[in-house]
Order: structure tokens, then sequence, then C-alpha cells
């Protein structure tokens, strides 16, 4: 069985799809920002030239597929996509980068697939590991926070962006590669010797997690998504993060805290895993998949190749979605319960 | 000791996947995986016999093959030895338990075309295993065999629903499935 039977009464709810994709944008403000403020105009940028894109390729896909052009764009499902991949590119990507990011995202993930609501993988998310595989220099060059470096200009921004050849951007490790390539340093003096490090996680990196936290909560508070797949990943990650921690010797993984407030912890907890397209939909399907998301993301950052781990952890869960979903179907009021499907 | 073989089984259960790292033993991928209980069959099927095969060629290969200098025969004894496991245990099981054979009944001969199978055999020479590292070896490139081919059938069932341009319907929405599960597995990279 391939759908959820759901009996009467159907009741109709307020939320329609552009409504809630307009609060999803709204959310990613503060987080915006934030990062804008420590790492300057580069993730704007990013933002601003990913949703012309977006809507750019949404647009060719629907005339392909003679799809009525204007109500499809409407419901900013497209502008998310782009608002998202933007975000999660290092700030000052050249202008091609992103654009082969945009066309994997929303012509291979997404119209391939039949459009919105079909996609089995979340469309960022293929972007953004389609570039992390096939560039993995541009991708994993990040530039200076606020403070360890000087912030590039808004001129300087739109040329590392439009004509990448003449830029000579400066870049650094981000805190959690730092963490990752160390072994010879305990993790306090690692504090001591790396500009980048914050108070808690990293310079930029703290505030931009609890921005991107505080609008998950507001997202929450909208009804937008549920609390258990966020709720569920940040749990195993601090869960994993305090198992393996062992108080700061050189081969640590790095503290809960250092977990849950770098990298991309927040911003996939609630605007990646609570993708109501692509995720486990029951409720003890979205524990289970919010719940080995954090168990991936710990083990891929601590040990594998990848410095930060959210987007290869959403994909390999994404796939295993429709099986989580399949064994874990709520039991229609009056049947007895069955194993599995029927 | 026990560090080890959990080693290699995280190794070709999920870092070298045999189907989405290595890319073999696609046909069975593809082709069986229109349903998630035919699936399930076909994963049972071949994690019996992908143990028993690769335990069974490594010892046909140590004792038989190398004393007599014939170890460039490998690939076409393996090949035999395979045909002969799995026809045994077509039979063994169509005896003991009609209603597992029922289950499993019409995908054991076609294990016997799965490439998987003799990959393990071979890569176990190269490699060169010892005999419980073949079995475990076995073992787990046939549970990620059967992970993926379960989930990758849970995710065509869902597929099979959506409204995908009429072009890649059917066998090419699969392949493109298949190469971004592919992508996602390139995470597990440096695990092991």
């Amino acid at each position: 069985m391939a759908l959820m039977r759901i009996t009467s009464p159907h009741a109709h709810g307020p939320q329609k799809t552009s409504w809630v994709m307009q609060q999803v944008l709204l959310a990613t403000v503060p987080g915006l920002i934030v990062l804008t403020h420590f790492f300057g105009f580069g993730t704007l940028i990013n933002v601003l030239w990913a949703s012309i894109l977006a809507l750019a390729f949404e647009a060719l896909a629907l005339k392909l597929r003679k799809r009525p052009i204007g109500f499809y764009l409407g419901d900013y499902s497209a502008l998310v996509t782009a608002v998202l991949l933007g975000i999660a590119l290092p700030p000052y990507s050249p202008w091609w980068l992103i654009t082969v990011g945009m066309a994997s995202s929303i012509l291979l993930a997404k119209h391939l697939y039949g459009g919105l609501g079909y996609n089995p993988f979340n469309p960022a998310m293929v972007g953004y590991v389609v570039l992390l595989i096939s560039f993995p220099v541009q991708m994993t060059s990040w530039a200076p926070p606020r403070g360890a470096g000087e912030l590039p200009g808004l001129m300087e921004a739109l040329q590392a962006c439009f004509t990448p050849g003449n830029y000579d951007g400066v870049t650094m490790a981000t805190p959690l590669d730092v963490l990752k390539q160390n072994n010879s340093l305990l993790v306090e003096d690692l504090w001591q010797a790396n500009p980048q490090f914050g108070r808690w996680a990293g310079v930029g990196w703290e505030w931009a997690n609890i921005a991107f936290l505080a609008g998950g909560l507001w997202l929450l508070y909208q009804r937008i998504f549920t609390w258990h797949a966020p709720v569920a990943m940040l749990a195993t990650l601090t869960l994993m993060a305090a198992l393996f921690y062992d108080g700061g010797s050189s081969a640590s993984g790095g503290s809960p805290l250092f977990h849950l407030l770098s990298g991309a912890t927040m911003f996939g907890a609630f605007f990646i895993v609570t993708d109501p397209v692509s995720s486990a939909v029951s409720v003890r399907g979205r524990l289970i998949y919010g719940a080995l998301i954090g168990i991936l993301i710990y083990l891929i950052r601590v040990f594998g190749n990848y410095p930060d781990a959210v987007a290869f952890a959403v994909l390999i869960m994404n796939l295993a979605a429709p099986f989580i979903d399949q064994y874990t179907q709520p039991r229609t009021y009056g049947h007895v319960k069955s194993g599995g499907g029927d | 000791m026990l560090a080890d073989y959990s080693i290699l089984l995280i190794g070709a259960i999920l870092v070298n996947n045999f189907v989405l790292v290595q890319f073999l033993g696609l046909c069975p991928f593809m082709g069986v995986s229109n349903k998630l209980e035919t699936a399930m069959g076909m994963s049972m099927a071949t994690t019996f016999v992908l143990t028993l095969a690769s335990a069974c060629s490594n010892l046909t290969y140590h004792y038989l093959l190398e004393p007599l200098g014939l170890a460039y025969l490998k690939t076409i004894s393996f090949i035999l030895v395979i045909a002969v496991v799995v026809q045994f245990t077509e039979m063994v099981v169509r005896k003991s338990s009609p209603l597992l054979h029922r289950v499993l009944g019409v995908y054991l001969p076609l294990i016997t075309t799965n490439c998987a199978v003799l990959g393990v055999a071979l890569l176990n020479i190269n490699k060169e295993h010892s005999f419980m590292q073949s079995l475990f070896y076995g073992f787990g490139a046939a549970v990620g065999f059967s992970l993926v081919l379960v989930l990758f059938s849970a995710m065509r069932e869902r597929l099979a629903v959506a409204d995908v341009p009429v072009p890649f319907q059917g066998a090419a929405i699969g392949m493109i499935t298949a190469g971004l599960m592919s992508l996602a597995f390139m995470g597990f990279a440096g695990l092991v």
C-alpha cells in the first residue's frame, strides 16, 4: 500500500501552501541577519541569486510540463528551496556554483519527481550534496567571521559572486573543521589558538544557531510542523556528544553544547528535518526519523570525511523515510493492529 | 577481534555498500524493487545464499584450487560453486519448508546471476580474507544489499503514485533515485 487512507470526518485546515511557505521564509530572517552581521553580505547575495535562479528554473520546468506557471510560482516553495540552499552555501560563493546547485535542487530533485509534494529527497540538500561532492574546494572554504578577519564590503561581495576570477577572498576553516583536523592540541588550547572559536561553539556560529532556533520555535508556535522530528534529532545528537565526550582531550569530538551550536545543527533541525514532503509522516515515524538523523550527524561529523553532516544525514534518512512510514502506520480506529502494511 | 569483525561488517554494509558504492548487484536492485514484499523475499534469499557462497568459495579456493595450482580457474569455479549453492538451497528449502519456498522460491534461481555474489567471492580472495572473515564479509555484503534493496523498494512504491513526467516514468526515475541514494551513501565515506 502506498498511500495512507484516512477516514472521515475531513476538516478543512486554514493552512495553505503559500501561507506555510511564507512563514518558513519569515522564520529564516533572524538567522539571515545574524549570518550577515558576522560573515558579511555573502549569504544575502547567495540567497538573492539563488531565488532568481529558482524562479527561473521552476518556470522553465512548469513550461516544459505545460502547467500553469503563475499558480505554482505563487506557492513560494521554490523560493524556500532557494533560501535554504543560499543559507547552506558558504558566503561569497561564485555564481556558477549556486547555479549548478539550484539546477540540481529544482530540476533534478524536485521536477523530475513531479514537482512539489512528490520529491523523495529534500531538494535543497540534494543541491548541497551534489555541490559538496563535485566542488569540495569551493564548498569547504568559509569566510572568516567578524573579528577574526576583515569583512568584505557590498561591492566586494558582489564581485566575489559574479566575477569570481577577480576576487581574492580570505577563507578560514570552520570550528567543526578545525576540531576534526585537530589531533595534537587539547580542546581548551584549540580555543585559545584559533580566533574563530567563540564563547561556546564558534564566532557567529553560536548566534546563527540561536537565531535559527528562535525562527524554528516561532514556526512551531505557528504549527507549521510538530515538535517530534527536531526534538528527537537534537536529543540524540546531544546524547551521542555526551556519550563520546571525554572532557576535552586532543581526540575529543567536542562537547554537546559545541555540537548543538555549531555548523548547521539548528538550521537543519528546524528547517531541513521538518520538510513535510521528504520526512516520515506518522508521529512515531518522525521520532525515529529525527533520532536517526541526530545519530548520523554525530557519526559523520566526528568519524566521517566531511566536517558537517546535516545534508548527508538528512538525505540518508530521506531514503529510509518511506520504509519507516510503512512500519509506523497508526492504527485506524476500530481496527485491530496489524503488522506492517497490508 | 570483535572490533575487527564489526569494522568489516560496517564497511561492507555502509561504507563500501555493494550496490550504492561498488555498483554490484544492480540487476536485482532495479528488477525486484517494485514491491516491498518481493524485495523482502529477495533480501532474505540473497542473505542466505551470499553468506553460504562466500564461505564455500573460500574453502574451494584454499583447499582445492590453491593446492592443485589452479588459482587461475577461480572465476569459473566460483560460478559453479554459486550455482551449486543456489540449487542446493532451493532443493533443501523446497523439501524442508514449503512455506519458505513459496516466499523465496522465485528469487532463488535469480541469485545465480547476481554479480554481487561472485564479486564477494572474488574480493575475498583479493583481500586475502580468512575463512571467518570471508563469512562476515559475505554476510555484511548481503545485509548491505538487503538494506538498500528494501529501502529502495519502499521508495519506489511511493514513486509509483508520483506525478513523474512521462519520459522519466518507470525505470528511468528508478535509476535517478538510485543515483541520488548513491550520493547520500557517499556521506558514510571515511567511517571505518
